[in-house]
């Protein structure tokens, strides 16, 4: 019989050599798939995984595609990875998200058409703050009323998005084109538009956002007190209150920081690729970056890696649909196989297969 | 004039056909979450069950066996969950939030040649005279056999967490599997069960979307049932007659807002369809605030368990 | 379809130089093409299309592309590997459709229900779906016996509202007593809260219904029923063999053809179609035998009389809502105000949201 055993210590050269080898067997099963509905896996793999940064006629274009596609989701599993680690299960990041967009474009449309360098720094505040709030709903009555967070976080999704449904048709509407829904396109207002910072690279002030992000959430959580105390209240809820850690306060601090990240991440997407407030803005950024941020092992640095990883099977499942006419669908089976063997894989970081007899498990 | 044409036998008769898929998908999660597993996949598993069922009705004829495929589509989908989660320790949150976006896109796939055609119909249960009774019988009694089932289903749930012996080992599993272990209880072969009744379940959910609810098979229509079955364990307290209770609650708020709307109530329309949400929220901080500890949650749940002996 | 498929697989993998005639097309869909609904009608046509053209034609698809910067995206690398037309098949792709089509002034853009023409290579379409709802109106308002007619309404867009306003108009000038109940599902696609709103409006005393929304959902519930329901863009007959009297078919086909030959005959101009009945673009699905034959000609002669230019939907006297006159006597209704119509005709006593 088989059983696993735990590590005394997680394995470095498995936390090293898992995700290759998850690509690899996703590539296995995804080929058989592909074969299956008659394609060329081959082809099929080469476009999903490949093209879309070493390809000729793609490459130059994808390679900063896929900044833009995998920004929003870093910045906002990067705080979510925070609230994970301390056991705060927010999983309404997408109405954070929606709700920071709308902040963010509420100010520019606020302005418009007044030119101003202060105009974009205030969305920025904005969208940062309107994401905070949204997720201080969930906090508050977690810490007054004891009430589930993962719900509460949750049905605010449904409700944001309603909201943006009203705002694309309601007040932020396009005055000067009456009827049609959606609001100016904040692309061509310049003081609110979140324009590519060099031309080309796909980077623009998202992308340095989730950067620093990254670095802050690292150094936050290996550096400074805070962080400990997160990771003490995530592994040890009892010692963390003998230590001291306020659980109330973490929860508002780890569901803040999410908050705020997400709505940023919301905000540069409104003002920049996304262009316009719109009934279907959302796009599920939100729940997308939950599992990035566990493909990343909630660590900033992984997450980065799973960001651009899931990011480049979006644009390579585009290419594949494009080229070979694969079904839509079965690019989100070949995702979904891809966080299938990264999840399952990862056991081998801290365990190890053995061979015993007969022993219950 | 206005709210005269709202007919409250009529309103509950809708209620409890609009509340049946998710009560189903959520008494089965309930169970998954009182043997101390998290499975938010729970959308991924009824849209297998709706995709699933609706390609068996259709190729046997038979809309009972398109029920027993779904329960089995479910389960299938269950079973990965379990083996990931159980077998090889991954987290519950993610392995969830993947099984549903992998449902999601398997069914797209398997169901493509079933779009645009209608399943064998599910035959209308005939309580006679009960039909019959003023006011109760056109609430209670008109409703297809699958809504019975159910109620049905939850008593058996209550009972069986309450009173039977593999009831209390599951309650024992979910509140400390350490304990449980230590008394000589298999926990992983207890959640592995528990994981795959509550595939079973929401694979029973979808189904009755795609077979009766609906019917018919388009990708994606669950349209967040899962998310909404979810909501309803916790909002539940774990309790099978609350988890009810709250299915009907909101199955009622979406059919009165409804008909709110088309007898004319002037209310913002864009408002009134975010109420289920806010009415649930409001309705979840009431109870979790209520007593000291009224939570009630399972103390394992979401916590990974590995024997160490 | 196989052998095409089989086809491009050969021709993507063996990197097989396309025949210099064929012309390549791409399109892209907001939802995925099993919806049976607004996407389905657009890729019926393109395998129309597809068929019409043979080996002539190369078509290429994404399904479920969000508007924004995936749009972009997939717009630009379509463009990028060689696509001479895109049909881009939603309303919300309007911004990234122009900006990718400033990028590639050699590439044909063909955006549906769009409103935004900022280069010359930019043709937008859309369909007069009022005048189909003017006949179902017409047919509702007769066959009615409750006289009360259910609207399930996704969101209020022009292009919902006047069809409501259409189909009310038709049947009130043939029922006066005629009284409609609308719901909003801010939504275009959920089969179980359409089926709830059905339901609703049936018990409220509706004993017709009509949706802009997607789902056959209304359709089966009007069926259980017994009452009558109208399909939504594509013949939902086998939804409610005896409750379907008809539905608006989209038929994009013809246009998809003729621009693709203007393309191949290098006659391709950016233009500004809105199609109707005289271009074959809506049809009515078959009529259930329930309607009376003296009714049936009727809408024939409906369908006619718009088709030949005869006759507007929106023709004056007509006042908005609140009473205020909006076309005189005889006047008819300007495209530019249909296309952005966000209020209700005088007699619907429901209020418009926001």
């Amino acid at each position: 019989m088989i059983r696993l055993e735990k590590r005394k210590e997680p394995s470095k050269f498995w936390r090293i050599a898992n995700p290759f080898l998850a690509v690899v067997l996703t590539m296995l099963a995804g080929g058989v798939m592909f074969a299956m509905l008659g394609k060329d896996p081959i082809v099929a793999i080469r476009l999903i995984f490949f093209d879309p940064i070493f390809s000729e006629t793609f490459g130059s274009y994808s390679r900063p595609q896929l900044l833009i596609k995998s920004a929003p989701l870093i910045l906002i599993a990067v705080g979510l990875a925070i609230g994970f680690k301390a056991n705060v299960w927010n999983i309404g990041a997408e109405g954070q998200y929606i709700i920071g967009a709308l902040f963010g474009a509420g100010v520019a449309l606020a302005f418009f058409p007044a030119p101003g360098a202060h105009i974009f720094p205030l969305m920025v505040l904005a969208g940062a703050l309107g994401g905070f709030l949204w997720a201080m709903i969930p906090a508050i009555l977690k810490t007054r009323f004891n009430t589930n967070e993962i719900l509460v976080s949750l049905l605010l999704v449904y409700v944001a998005e309603r909201i943006l449904a009203a705002m694309a048709l309601g007040l932020m509407r396009n005055p000067d084109i009456a009827g049609f829904p959606g609001s100016r396109d904040l692309r061509r207002y310049e003081a609110a538009h979140n324009a590519e910072l060099f031309a080309g690279t796909g980077i623009h002030w998202g992308v340095v956002a989730a950067l620093i992000a990254v670095i802050f959430a690292y150094a936050m959580m290996t550096r400074h007190m805070l962080g400990f105390h997160i990771q003490l209240a995530g592994q040890a809820p009892r010692a963390a209150r003998f230590g001291g850690v306020a659980p109330a306060r973490l929860v508002v601090i780890c569901l803040g920081i999410a908050g705020a990240l997400a709505g940023l991440a919301g905000m540069f997407e409104v003002s920049g690729p996304g262009g316009q407030v719109r009934i279907e803005f959302a796009s599920g950024y939100g729940f997308t970056a939950i599992i990035v941020a566990f493909l990343g092992r909630l660590n900033p640095f992984g997450i980065v890696l799973a960001g651009l990883l899931l990011g480049l099977t979006y644009i390579g499942g585009e290419l594949g649909q494009m080229m070979l006419q694969l079904p839509g669908a079965a690019i989100q089976v070949f995702q979904g196989m891809l966080l299938f063997f990264l999840l399952a894989l990862d056991f081998q970081t801290n365990y190890r297969l053995r061979l015993t007899k007969g022993v219950r498990a | 004039m206005i709210l005269g044409s709202i007919n409250p036998a009529v309103l509950m008769a809708a209620l409890m056909v609009a509340a049946t898929p998710i009560l189903l998908a959520a008494i089965g999660e309930l169970v998954v979450e009182k043997a101390g597993v998290l499975n938010l996949g729970v959308e991924g598993m009824m849209i297998m069950g709706a995709c699933v069922g609706f390609i068996i009705a259709v190729n046997t004829g038979s809309p009972f066996i398109g029920f027993i495929g779904a329960a089995l589509g479910g389960i299938a989908l269950s079973l990965l969950f379990a083996l990931l989660t159980q077998a090889l320790m991954t987290n519950q949150v993610a392995s969830g939030l993947a099984l549903t976006l992998f449902g999601l896109g398997l069914t797209a796939l398997l169901g493509q040649q079933y779009v645009g055609i209608t399943p064998p119909r599910t035959p209308k249960l005939d309580l006679g005279p009960l039909s019959d009774i003023p006011f109760l019988g056109r609430a209670l009694f008109t409703h297809d056999i699958v809504v019975y089932l159910t109620i049905a289903l939850v008593g058996a749930v209550w009972w069986f967490l309450k009173y039977s012996r593999a009831g209390m080992i599951l309650r024992a599993v979910g509140e400390n599997h350490d304990a449980a272990h230590a008394l000589g209880y298999h926990v992983k072969r207890v959640r592995v069960l528990a994981i795959m009744f509550g595939g079973a379940c929401a694979g029973l959910g979808g189904a009755y979307l795609s077979l009766i609810r609906v019917p018919q098979w388009t990708e994606g229509m669950t349209v967040g049932a899962g998310w909404i079955a979810l909501a309803l364990v916790v909002f539940a307290s774990w309790r099978p007659w609350r988890a009810m209770a709250g299915a009907y609650l909101f199955g009622g708020i979406v059919v009165l807002q409804l008909n709110l709307q088309a007898a004319g109530v002037r209310i913002p329309v864009e408002y009134l369809s975010m109420s289920p949400y806010l009415i649930t929220i409001l309705v979840l901080v009431i109870i979790s605030s209520g007593k000291g500890r009224g939570l009630n949650a399972p103390g394992s749940l979401n916590k990974p368990f590995h024997a160490s002996s | 379809m196989k052998k095409l498929l089989t086809a491009a697989v050969l021709s993507a993998a063996l990197a097989t130089p396309v025949l210099a005639d064929t012309t390549k097309v791409g399109f892209i869909y907001i939802g995925p093409v099993g919806d049976f609904g607004w996407t389905a009608g657009h890729d019926r046509a393109r395998q129309e299309l597809q068929d019409h053209f043979g080996d002539a034609v190369e078509t290429n698809i994404v399904e479920n592309v969000d508007y924004g910067a995936d749009a972009e995206r997939v717009m630009t690398q379509m463009a990028l590997s060689g696509t001479d037309v895109i049909f881009a098949a939603s309303f919300g792709y309007g911004p990234d459709v122009n900006a990718v089509a400033g990028r590639f002034p050699n590439v044909h853009f063909q955006h549906a229900t769009g409103y935004i023409q900022e280069h010359d290579n930019i043709s937008l379409y859309d369909a007069r779906f009022y005048e189909g709802r003017a006949v179902l109106g017409h047919i509702a308002g007769k066959m009615t016996e409750t006289n009360t007619i259910g609207y399930i309404a996704s969101y209020p867009i022009p292009a919902v509202i006047s069809g409501i306003n259409s189909a009310y108009l038709h049947a009130k000038a043939v029922n006066p007593d005629v009284n409609f109940r609308i719901i909003w599902t801010y939504s275009w696609f959920d089969p179980a809260l359409e089926a709830d709103a059905a339901e609703t409006l049936i018990e409220q005393g509706a004993d017709v219904i009509m949706q802009h929304t997607d789902s056959t959902a209304a359709v089966r519930v009007a069926e259980d029923a017994g009452v009558m329901a109208f399909g939504q863009a594509s013949d939902m007959v086998e939804f409610g063999p005896t409750a379907h009297l008809s539905a608006i078919v989209d038929r994009w086909a013809p246009y998809y053809i003729s621009r693709i030959q203007a393309v191949k005959d290098g006659t391709w101009e950016a233009q500004n179609s809105w199609m109707g009945f005289a271009d074959g673009v809506i049809e009515m699905a078959p009529w259930n035998d329930r309607i009376p034959a003296e009714l049936q000609q009727e809408a024939d002669a409906l369908i006619a009389a718009i088709a030949a230019g005869e006759y507007h939907p929106f023709t004056g006297p007509l006042n908005r809502q609140d009473g205020t006159p909006w076309l005189a006597d005889g006047e008819v209704a300007e495209d530019g105000d249909l296309a952005s119509m966000n209020f209700y005709v005088e007699g619907i006593t429901q209020e418009l949201p926001n």
